[in-house]
């Protein structure tokens, strides 16, 4: 057991150093610290305006370790800057990375936490009463709007949201944000229901199709012919086998709590790092994506060990292999 | 070669490529059948999928010439394509409700009254008519996008799958590596890097989209390689590659098709997310529903916007999903049995 932790902890360490070469990849070669410069500075800028915007920015060096530069380069100074959570400052307005990051994780996780835990029980509820009704038409109307829901993109279910309920009904703000408890439910509550019924149909679908592979075994023949009612089969011996699946899917959405909700946030005015990475994205700055990016790796490869770890907790069968 | 060369020769392969597959198909009894299977089960859904593809392939054929309604020069001088000619000189100069005989603000009358079934957008331009242009990008983003990803994925997960050893351990590092930097970030940062436009989209979205396919077909080669057949071509001295071209690639199409089914509708819909943030394809539907949201709050609100390209987009990801998911359950062996 120990053993396999450890592994898989190395392993873990071993897909962050890939990331970050990817990272470099695409943000030192792909786009050369002057494609970088330019897009700051404008793309008709003098050559020493660059060479300047450059130095005051970090991106002088030589990408590659070389003559009298073995530690004083890009590509080391990239990885020791991640691996040590130094992340400079943006390219853009030359606030420190970091204390962006701070202000905005608490806004992020008031809108993805409620929004999460709402979600997936919601899912996970309709998703057994679905399997439940199997093979009747509750069942097929239920998978129809489903694929409905499915269908229908993130940003229809937004901008609706938001011209129907805050517009034309006006029952909550159309966007904004505030920090004090009395107000931030009223803000929240709008981009949380759409958040919900956006994740919906592809949740409830998913969770339906784990329910219904489950209930084929021969586990719950064996307990119905012991007598175990329906409802105990289902939220007992079904629920509890398909914890596998329910987990995995869980763990994934994790870092997305941390990321935050790159376009509810930023159509609901609320301060948080999804809305950082969108200003980072429309105003070219650089540095702020590359850690941006670099951090959702982080936190999904730290939510994979930690749901293979628990994998073996809660399903024995998984500690043989 | 002028672009529009370029598109109308594609057209003319995709034609030729039809009629081979259909000839091919009515010899090979297994996929006939699939396919009647489900032409009987999602008969709409697949009309509904011929219009957009017929849609998408007038505005693909192309040709300089002819003469405007206008009579404007420049125009005369561009390809315009099957589309643009049918919509020829429709334009207003501004905002029309649809089927209205007036301009949206100001009332002032319209060149053409009661002949834009959508109405126009902020420039007149008849948003029926960009509607309908946007299914040549949803098509080209979700058709080029598989074209890159699914080889690809088919390369490295039956190399992996095959031969085992350090080839797997190599492949499932980058598709560990790939698959760990969450969706849409990677996206980002992939077109950020690549530069905006629509072929960069797809690259992007080939990139994030092969990891998936490559883990199922990864997987799949798993099983295939111990099955008796491949066994015995093997002690017979049949080459790995011959194996693999008839004993595993041809186990494998029918994953290739369900993936690229259910991998479409989610490229449509990542794509309009990225057209929200700047960085998605030019002139799709994305992009109109992006420009829709600051029309919403105009007063009184521009609504046709919206309905055209999210109704559109709408209908095509739900055929798509409906296909999709009878095309997994006539084609997966699995999925069968637990149906029967």
């Amino acid at each position: 057991m120990l053993a396999y932790i450890i592994r898989r902890i190395g392993y873990g360490l071993f897909v962050v150093l890939g990331v970050l070469l990817l990272l470099f990849a695409l943000f030192f070669l792909v786009t050369a610290p002057d494609d970088i410069a330019r897009k700051a500075v404008g793309e008709k800028a003098m050559p020493h305006v660059i060479e300047q915007w450059k130095k005051n920015h970090g991106y002088d060096r030589p990408l590659w370790p070389g003559d009298g530069h073995y530690a004083d380069n890009l590509l080391v100074d990239h990885f020791r800057r991640m691996l040590t959570f130094d992340f400079g400052r943006s390219d853009a307005d030359d606030t420190p990375i970091l204390t962006r990051i701070r202000q905005g994780a608490g806004p992020s996780l008031s809108l993805t936490v409620p929004l999460f835990l709402i979600g997936i029980t919601l899912q996970i509820v309709l998703a057994l009463f679905v399997a439940f009704f199997r093979e009747t038409y509750i069942d097929k109307m239920g998978v129809f709007l489903c694929v409905l829901g499915m269908s229908i993109s993130a940003l229809l279910y937004i901008i609706g949201g938001q011209f129907l309920i805050g517009k034309l009904l006006r029952w909550f703000p159309i966007s904004g944000f505030d920090a004090s408890p009395s107000v931030i439910a009223r803000f929240l509550a709008l981009p949380v229901l759409v958040g919900v019924l956006n994740a919906l149909g592809g949740g409830v679908r998913f969770y339906r199709t784990v329910f219904v592979e489950e209930i084929h075994r021969d586990y719950v023949r064996t307990a119905r012919a012991k007598g175990a009612s329906d409802a105990r089969i289902m939220g007992r011996h079904i629920l509890r086998n398909a914890m596998i699946p329910i987990l995995t899917n869980v763990v994934m959405e994790i870092p997305f709590l941390f990321t935050g909700a790159l376009l509810t946030e930023a159509f609901f005015g609320i301060p948080g790092l999804g809305a950082l990475t969108v200003d980072a994205i429309m105003g070219n700055d650089f540095s702020t994506l590359r850690t941006m990016v670099y951090i959702g790796a982080l936190l999904f490869i730290f939510g994979q060990i930690v749901t293979d770890i628990s994998y073996s907790v809660a399903d024995p069968r998984v500690r043989l292999e | 070669m002028a672009a529009h060369h370029v598109s109308n020769l594609i057209v003319g392969a995709l034609l030729v490529l039809l009629l081979y597959v259909s000839y091919w198909v009515r010899h090979q009894r297994l996929w006939r059948e699939a396919l009647l299977q489900l032409w009987g089960r999602r008969s709409i859904s697949l009309l509904v999928l011929s219009l957009y593809t017929l849609v998408a392939l007038s505005d693909s054929v192309a040709w300089i010439g002819g003469t405007t309604s206008t009579g404007d020069a420049v125009f005369a001088h561009d390809a315009r394509s099957l589309l643009d000619r049918a919509f020829d000189g429709t334009s207003e100069k501004s905002y029309s409700a649809p089927l209205a005989s007036q301009e949206f603000y100001g009332g002032a009358t319209l060149a053409h009254p009661k002949s834009h079934v959508l109405g126009t957008d902020i420039i007149g331009r008849d948003v029926l008519y960009l509607t309908l242009k946007g299914c040549r990008v949803a098509l080209l983003i979700g058709g080029f996008t598989s074209l890159i990803a699914i080889p690809l994925a088919l390369l490295f997960g039956i190399s992996a799958g095959f031969f085992g050893k350090w080839v797997d351990d190599i492949v499932f590092f980058v598709i560990s590596t790939l698959a760990s930097i969450p969706g849409i970030l990677f996206l980002i940062a992939l077109i950020m890097a690549l530069g905006k436009g629509t072929l960069s989209v797809c690259v992007a979205l080939g990139v994030t989209s092969w990891v998936g396919f490559c883990r199922i077909s990864r997987g799949e080669t798993l099983k295939l390689r111990e099955l008796d057949y491949v066994h015995a071509a093997r002690m017979l001295g049949v080459s790995n590659g011959r194996i693999i071209l008839r004993h595993i690639l041809p186990n494998l199409m029918h994953l290739v098709i369900i993936t690229f089914v259910l991998t479409f509708s989610g490229l449509v819909l990542t794509e309009a997310v990225l057209s929200w943030l700047g960085i998605g394809a030019e002139g799709s539907w994305g992009q109109m529903i992006a420009q829709a949201k600051d029309e919403l709050s105009r007063d009184p609100a521009v609504l046709w916007n919206l309905a055209g390209a999210g109704l559109a987009q709408f209908g095509l990801i739900l055929a798509v999903n409906f296909v999709g998911d009878a095309a997994r359950d006539v084609l997966d062996p699995r999925t069968l049995k637990e149906n029967q």
